[in-house]
């Protein structure tokens, strides 16, 4: 099916990279053409050195494509002043900022500099657009506080209003979540993934946090050094077997049925069936205590939840014994696997 | 918003500390003119005793003009170094920059033969070449560091390098000293101690000129400072011209941090220190407030260690760089200790 929507990044045969010395080039990637959509929260995934930061930094300006061309709503890069691209595109980095002594009001209103004048008077409308940018991430409570006593979820908050009150439809977003608890984590793809949906925005981020990725994130871009870039429906690329080829390595497996790298993928199938949510936590718990989770058969031993207090364990020589809670449960699998 | 009453009343107890401390740095000294008589010379009345006028108009009435200056543009050097490098402990003199200003005043007294002071007659000429000499001293150590803060990324050890190119500096600085005259030494060494007295009635306007024309440079600078904040990469996104911002922040230092140094040689911890008590009094690193209490502050530390290098109940004048530290150098440390409660650090 061909996609008949209009991206606002697109790049035809893109190649990123370095420039050294004596006019040599090291390509980190080449023949990239990518399409990035209004609306979508786009993940950017790779291991550490597959060129993650290199593309970012190269659709965020801050270095120039060795070959190739980006367009940005249809228009090629090159074409973009310095103050037309702060229109267009807004950033959130790990860079470490030295603003801890301005309110989060004042760095909210930083993103403003492109409408302001030579001496940064905000207006009326520039006042409205801050507060509801602030609003907009759920902090405007706070919005008379230094960023210095904000906590690190609260921070990067601010830094996504900042690029909300630019009034961007393109955001670019360098792990934004690293160094978040996990309530704060959630909080921030939410917030970016109730973004992109109201507002319409172009969401990319880059992120190691796969399970959050998986769970949030609309469309994958995987990125590995020996191999070309990879897209689609983070569902799609796993059951298609994409998924686990750019992550796998020597005792490394992604295991496609629950969506988990893991040391080793156990072969000792048991069989689960009924209610989602106990049968969702049976496969935790088989999976830690070395078994694979399957759909039921005859051959081996299967689990039927119908609630999760009780669990009915069906053995392929026939028997049958009901348990009352998971812990019970393994120590049953256990103590059968042990006799065999 | 942008004014609340606690920042005017900051301005306020500036402004007042300021005429203050400009009135006693004109009143108080070896010889103590009264209130009544300074407001008649300042007005043009008769007075009692010709050797006060001259007392107040050649050398007093400068000297608290040149301090106030020269505060206020160490001050506000150190602020915009502090702000480019994102480091709370740059300065002028801790980057090497007035070391860079010596090298190039100490090339023209020491080779070339002649001090400010020294000179007979006054020729406009023998100014400007100092200025700019220190100047150039001042703009190489800048490029140094430029060159250097683009290599390392680390601000501390690009703090490091700054000492040292300061000491490469100051060696070079001793390999003329030791090739010139006596008398050359002496005055570089005199100079070397720092003082707002050097300026003549005469000279003023020059370094008025060139302090002025910095400090209004500065404070055109106050919108992309502000952006600064967030680092020069969220800076270039929301359409700051990096290059050409760090071009002018740098020359607006090198121009205030030069002039200074040509002129009262020098001066030590103002640039350091004065910008960490604006951001305590105000609470802010927001420059548009920042900035202007810095350059106040700067004029009003300055006055006050005018007055400090008096030493009561005798003819002693203290050197100025023999107070700057008794003021500077607690505040600095009073700032390291309490870092982790100061917003400005995280």
């Amino acid at each position: 099916m061909k996609d008949e929507r209009t991206p606002v990044i697109e790049t035809r045969n893109l190649s990123i990279g370095y420039l050294l010395k004596g006019r040599k080039q090291k390509v980190v990637h080449e023949a990239l053409n990518l399409r990035l959509y209004a609306g979508e929260v786009t993940c950017l995934l790779g291991l550490n050195g597959a060129g993650k930061s290199t593309l970012l930094r190269t659709l965020c300006g801050f270095q120039k494509p060795l070959s190739g061309t980006v367009f940005l709503q249809s228009r090629p890069l090159e074409s973009f002043t310095q103050s037309d691209f702060a229109l267009t595109v807004g950033v959130v980095l790990t860079e470490k900022t030295n603003a801890g002594g301005i309110t989060a009001y004042e760095l909210v209103s930083l993103g403003r500099h492109p409408y302001t004048g030579f001496f940064g008077r905000l207006r009326k409308e520039d006042h409205r657009v801050i507060r509801n940018s602030l609003e907009a991430v759920g902090i405007a409570h706070k919005a008379q506080n230094r960023v210095a006593e904000l906590s690190d979820g609260e921070k990067q908050k601010v830094m996504i209003a900042k690029t909300l009150a630019q009034e961007c439809p393109i955001i670019l977003l360098d792990e934004p979540t690293a160094f978040l608890d996990v309530t704060s984590r959630i909080e921030t793809m939410g917030l970016l993934r109730k973004l992109a949906v109201e507002q319409q925005k172009a969401i990319l981020l880059s992120t190691h946090d796969m399970d959050m990725a998986i769970q949030m994130g609309d469309c994958f871009w995987l990125l590995d050094k020996h191999r070309s870039l990879a897209c689609g429906a983070p569902e799609d690329l796993i059951l298609q077997g994409t998924f686990g080829t750019f992550f796998e390595k020597e005792g490394i497996h992604f295991d496609e049925t629950t969506g988990k790298l893991n040391t080793a993928i156990p072969l000792d199938r048991v069989g689960v069936e009924g209610d989602f949510t106990t049968s969702y936590w049976v496969g935790n718990a088989l999976l830690r205590n070395g078994f694979r989770p399957s759909s039921v058969g005859r051959e081996y031993l299967s689990v039927f939840c119908h609630s999760s207090s009780e669990l009915r364990i069906a053995y392929p020589s026939g028997g049958e014994q009901i348990v009352r809670s998971v812990f019970e449960l393994i120590q049953a699998i256990k103590t059968k696997r042990n006799d065999e | 918003m942008s004014f609340s009453n606690s920042k005017i009343r900051i301005y306020g107890l500036l402004v007042a500390l300021l005429s203050v401390l400009f009135v006693i740095s004109l009143v108080y000294g070896s010889v103590s003119i009264p209130v009544g008589e300074v407001w008649n010379i300042l007005t043009g009345q008769e007075t009692t005793k010709i050797a006060w006028q001259h007392i107040l108009l050649q050398s007093r009435l400068p000297q608290s003009c040149t301090a106030a200056l020269a505060g206020a543009s160490l001050a506000v050097s150190g602020l915009l170094l502090q702000t480019l490098f994102k480091n709370p402990l740059a300065g002028p003199s801790i980057l090497g920059i007035s070391d860079g200003a010596n090298l190039g005043v100490a090339a023209v007294m020491l080779y070339f033969g002649g001090s400010l002071n020294q000179l007979t007659g006054f020729t406009a000429n023998a100014y400007l070449t100092v200025v700019l000499a220190a100047f150039v001293g001042a703009s190489l150590v800048l490029a140094i560091i430029i060159y250097f803060s683009t290599k390392v990324k680390s601000n501390v050890i690009l703090l490091i390098i700054g000492i040292m190119v300061g000491y490469l500096v100051s060696s070079l600085i001793s390999i003329l000293n030791y090739y010139a005259s006596a008398d050359k030494v002496h005055a570089f060494v005199m100079w070397g101690l720092g003082n707002f007295s050097g300026v003549s009635r005469e000279q003023l306007p020059y370094f008025a000129f060139f302090t002025l024309s910095g400090l209004v440079l500065s404070l055109l600078l106050i919108k992309p400072l502000n952006a600064l904040l967030l680092g020069e990469m969220y800076a270039a996104n929301l359409g700051v011209k990096i290059k050409r911002t760090r071009f002018l922040v740098l020359f607006c230092t090198g121009l205030l941090a030069a002039s200074v140094t040509a002129f009262c040689g020098p001066v030590s911890f103002i640039g350091l220190a004065v910008p960490h008590i604006a951001r305590l009094m105000l609470g802010t690193s927001n420059h548009k407030s920042l900035l202007p209490v810095t350059l106040l502050a700067g004029a009003c530390v300055a006055l006050l260690c005018t007055v400090l290098m008096i030493v009561p109940g005798s003819n002693t004048i203290l050197p100025l760089n023999a107070v700057t530290p008794l003021l500077g150098a607690p505040v600095i440390i009073y700032v390291l200790l309490n870092r982790k409660s100061i917003q400005y650090f995280n």
